[in-house]
C-alpha cells in the first residue's frame, strides 16, 4: 500500500475558501469535456445525454466541447468518434489500446488521468452509470480533485465555475455543490436526467488521440467473462413511454400488483418508489428516483406515492404527470399535473378497466374501418 | 487474513423531516442506522473469515455517538471496532473523508496486520456517491472493484480473488490481485443475527477511538473542510411548481376513471392512437 506519488501545489486560501481564488497552475485548464462510455459496441446514451448538457456549459463560457473516447481501436471507437460530433462535440480525444477492450478500473483510470493532465479540462462530466460512477471516483481521487455524483442539474456561476445540484440528505433537499479551486471541476449525472439532444448529420472534426501508456502487463486486474443479463430480466423503464408507478400508499405487497395490472392494460412499464424496494416488496431495478431509474414518459401515473424529491427528480422529465394519493396535501401535487384525491387500492382497477375499455373500443372502430 | 470493513453511521432517511418554514433538516429525534449497504460488506467479510480464517475489522468516521453501530456491528460478529473520531475531520467531503479512512486503515495495518481486503457498501443511503470506496482504494494503492455481487473465489496463497461485478447489460467476471477494495453490491447476502456470545462480547467490547493523531495524519489539511475540494453553497428545498395540480373531480355517479382518462388524453392527444395501437398486439 503506497500513497499515491503525484500532489499538485495546495490552492490559495486553502480548500475550505469559498471564494474563487483558482492557483495560477490551474488557470491553463479550458474547455468541457464529456466521457463518451461505450461497451461492447455500444455507446450508452447518458453520453449524448450528457453531450447536450456539456455544450449549454461550454457555450455559456465561450469554450470548446470535446468529447473523451477510450476503448479498444475498431469500429466502435470511430463510430463512437463520428457520433460525438453529430451530438455536438467540437473536437474529441481518443486514448485506443487493446487492454482497454473490456472495462477495468486500472487501465480506465490511466488513460482518463492521463488525458486530463496532457490536455486539461476545466470540466469532466461523466455518466452516473455502474462504469461511470467506478471510473469518475477513481480519477478524481488520482487527481485530487472535486467530484459531485448524480447532479441533477448543471449550470455555470457568474464567476465561471460550475454549479452542480444534486439531492442531498437521503433526497430530502437540494444542494449546490461547487469545486472552486481545483481542476477539473467534476460531475457524473445519472441516465436520463438530462434531455436527449437532437442528432444532426455533421462531418468528422478534429481528432486528437493520446496513447495509453501502460500495457496489457501492467494491469493486474483480468476479466475471465461477461454474462450478458437475460432479455426477460431487463426493463425498458428509463426508456419507456408510458410509465405506471406505486409507492407506500399500496399498503401491502399484494396490492403492488394492481400497478402491473393497469401498466399491462396500457402496454406500459411500471416501476416504484424507494421504500418498497427498500422493503424488499419490488426489485431495485424497479426504483424510479434519485438513486433508481429516471425516467421521462409522455406520461407517467404515481400511485400512491408522497413524492420525496428524491422521488421527483427522477420524473420531473415526464411530459405529463398524474397524482393518485388520499393526502391532498402530499407534495407529489406540488409537480403532478393532474390529481385525483382518492384510495389508490380502489381505484386503480376501476382505472384498469376503464382504460381497457376505451382503447380496446377504439381498435374494434380502426378494425371495422 | 484481515479485513477491514468501512461502515458509516446514517440518519434513518425514511424518517427524516424538513422543517416547513426554515427548509433546514429536522436532525433531532431521528433514529441513527448502520448505513443498510454497509451491511451487506460485513456480512461478505464475516463469511470469508470463518471459511478462511482470520479477523474483522470494522472502521468508521463520525462523531462520537457512531459508537452505537460500531457496537451493533460486534454483536453481529466482527471482531475489532476502531471509530475515527475528531473535530478536524468535521465538514470533510468525500475526498476528505477518503484521506482520513485510508490513513487509519494503514495504521490498522501497521497495528494489527496489513489488510488483504477492505470492504465497503455500494454507496451510503445519506450521501448517495459511491465515491468513498474508490478514493480509499486510490490513496492506499488497492485495486478497486465495486458493484460486487459475489465473491466467487478467495486464493490466499496466489493472492488473488475472483469477483462478479455488476456492469451494464450484464456480470463482469474479474479477477484481481490482493489487497483490494471490494464495493458490495445490495441483496447479495443477508446479514447474521450474531450468536449470544457476539452480543455479550459487543456490549462490552472496547471501541478503539482514534484522533487524527492517533490514526498517524501527518497532515490536517487534508482534513474537513480544509482537505474538501467541493464546497456546498447552497442548500435548499424544490420550488413548487407555478402551478399545482389540477384536480379531478366528478359529480355523483359519474366515472371518475373516465373523467381521468379523458384529461390525460385531452393533454397528449398522440398518445391515445399509440397506446390503442399497442392494446391491439394484447
Amino acid at each position: 500500500m503506497s500513497e499515491p506519488k503525484k500532489t499538485p501545489a495546495p490552492a490559495a486560501g486553502g480548500r475550505a475558501a469559498t471564494k474563487k481564488e483558482l492557483p495560477e497552475h490551474f488557470k491553463a485548464y479550458k474547455h468541457v469535456w464529456v466521457f463518451v462510455e461505450q461497451e461492447r459496441g455500444q455507446v450508452h446514451p447518458v453520453s449524448w445525454e450528457l453531450m447536450g448538457a456539456g455544450r449549454r456549459l461550454a457555450d455559456k463560457l465561450g469554450v470548446e466541447l470535446a468529447a473523451v473516447v477510450v476503448g479498444a481501436e475498431g469500429e466502435t471507437i470511430r463510430n463512437a468518434v463520428a457520433e460525438s460530433f453529430c451530438y455536438g462535440a467540437d473536437l474529441a480525444y481518443v486514448c485506443a489500446d487493446p487492454a482497454l477492450t473490456d472495462y477495468r478500473n486500472e487501465a480506465y483510470t490511466a488513460a482518463m488521468t492521463n488525458l486530463v493532465n496532457t490536455y486539461k479540462p476545466e470540466i469532466l462530466l461523466l455518466g452516473a452509470t455502474t462504469l461511470g460512477r467506478d471510473l469518475a471516483g477513481a480519477v478524481a481521487t488520482t487527481l485530487l480533485t472535486g467530484l459531485t455524483a448524480d447532479s441533477t442539474e448543471l449550470d455555470v456561476d457568474t464567476d465561471g465555475s460550475l454549479a452542480a445540484t444534486r439531492p442531498t440528505f437521503g433526497g430530502s433537499l437540494l444542494c449546490t455543490i461547487y469545486t472552486l479551486n481545483y481542476r477539473p471541476q467534476m460531475a457524473t449525472v445519472r441516465p436520463r436526467v438530462m434531455p436527449m439532444p437532437d442528432r444532426v448529420e455533421k462531418p468528422m472534426g478534429k481528432v486528437i488521440e493520446l496513447p495509453l501508456g501502460i500495457t496489457e502487463a501492467d494491469i493486474v486486474t483480468k476479466v475471465l467473462n461477461f454474462i450478458p443479463d437475460r432479455e426477460s430480466s431487463k426493463s425498458n423503464l428509463a426508456y419507456a413511454d408510458v410509465v405506471v408507478a406505486g409507492g407506500m400508499g399500496l399498503g401491502s405487497p399484494e396490492n403492488f400488483q394492481l400497478v402491473r395490472q393497469l401498466a399491462q392494460a396500457m402496454g406500459a412499464e411500471y416501476g416504484c418508489s424507494r421504500p418498497l424496494v427498500q422493503k424488499g416488496w419490488v426489485t431495485s431495478d424497479r426504483q424510479i428516483g434519485q438513486t433508481g431509474k429516471t425516467i421521462r414518459p409522455r406520461l407517467y401515473i404515481a400511485a400512491g406515492i408522497s413524492g420525496a424529491i428524491q422521488h421527483r427528480v427522477g420524473v420531473e422529465g415526464a411530459d405529463l404527470i398524474v397524482a393518485i394519493n388520499t393526502d391532498k396535501n402530499a407534495p407529489i401535487f406540488d409537480f403532478a399535473h393532474v390529481g385525483i384525491v382518492t384510495d389508490a387500492i380502489r381505484f386503480l382497477p376501476a382505472l384498469t378497466e376503464a382504460f381497457r375499455k376505451r382503447l380496446s373500443a377504439h381498435s374494434r372502430d380502426k378494425l371495422a374501418s | 487474513m484481515h479485513i477491514v470493513v468501512c461502515i458509516k453511521q446514517v440518519p434513518d432517511s425514511a424518517q427524516i423531516r424538513v422543517h416547513p418554514v426554515t427548509n433546514t433538516i429536522m436532525r433531532q429525534g431521528v433514529p441513527t442506522i448502520i448505513n443498510p449497504y454497509d451491511l451487506f460488506a460485513l456480512e461478505e467479510a464475516m463469511r470469508l473469515r470463518d471459511k478462511f480464517g482470520g479477523e474483522v475489522t470494522v472502521l468508521t468516521m463520525g462523531p462520537p455517538s457512531a459508537e452505537d453501530s460500531l457496537r451493533k456491528a460486534l454483536t453481529f460478529g466482527a471482531d475489532r471496532a476502531v471509530l475515527l473520531t475528531d473535530r478536524f475531520f468535521a465538514g470533510s467531503d468525500t475526498l476528505a473523508t477518503s484521506f482520513a479512512l485510508a490513513t487509519a486503515i494503514k495504521k490498522i495495518g501497521e497495528t494489527w496486520g496489513k489488510p488483504e481486503l477492505v470492504f465497503t457498501g455500494k454507496q451510503t443511503i445519506d450521501g448517495d456517491t459511491a465515491q468513498v470506496g474508490p478514493g480509499i482504494a486510490k490513496r492506499l494503492g488497492l485495486m478497486q472493484v465495486t458493484y460486487v455481487a459475489k465473491v466467487a473465489e478467495y486464493d490466499g496463497a496466489e493472492g488473488t480473488v475472483t469477483l462478479e461485478r455488476r456492469a451494464e447489460g450484464g456480470t463482469q467476471v474479474l479477477k484481481s490481485k490482493l489487497p483490494c477494495l471490494v464495493a458490495m453490491l445490495e441483496g447479495t447476502n443477508e446479514i447474521r443475527r450474531g450468536t449470544m456470545a457476539d452480543a455479550l462480547r459487543g456490549a462490552r467490547a472496547e471501541i478503539i477511538k482514534w484522533s487524527a493523531k492517533d490514526a498517524g495524519v501527518e497532515d490536517l489539511t487534508k482534513c474537513g473542510l480544509k482537505g474538501s475540494p467541493t464546497i456546498v453553497k447552497r442548500v435548499f428545498a424544490p420550488s413548487p411548481r407555478a402551478e399545482k395540480a389540477k384536480f379531478i373531480e366528478v359529480a355523483e355517479g359519474a366515472s371518475l376513471p373516465d373523467a381521468l382518462i379523458e384529461e390525460i388524453f385531452t393533454r397528449q392527444p398522440a398518445l391515445e392512437a399509440d397506446l390503442t395501437e399497442l392494446a391491439r398486439g394484447f
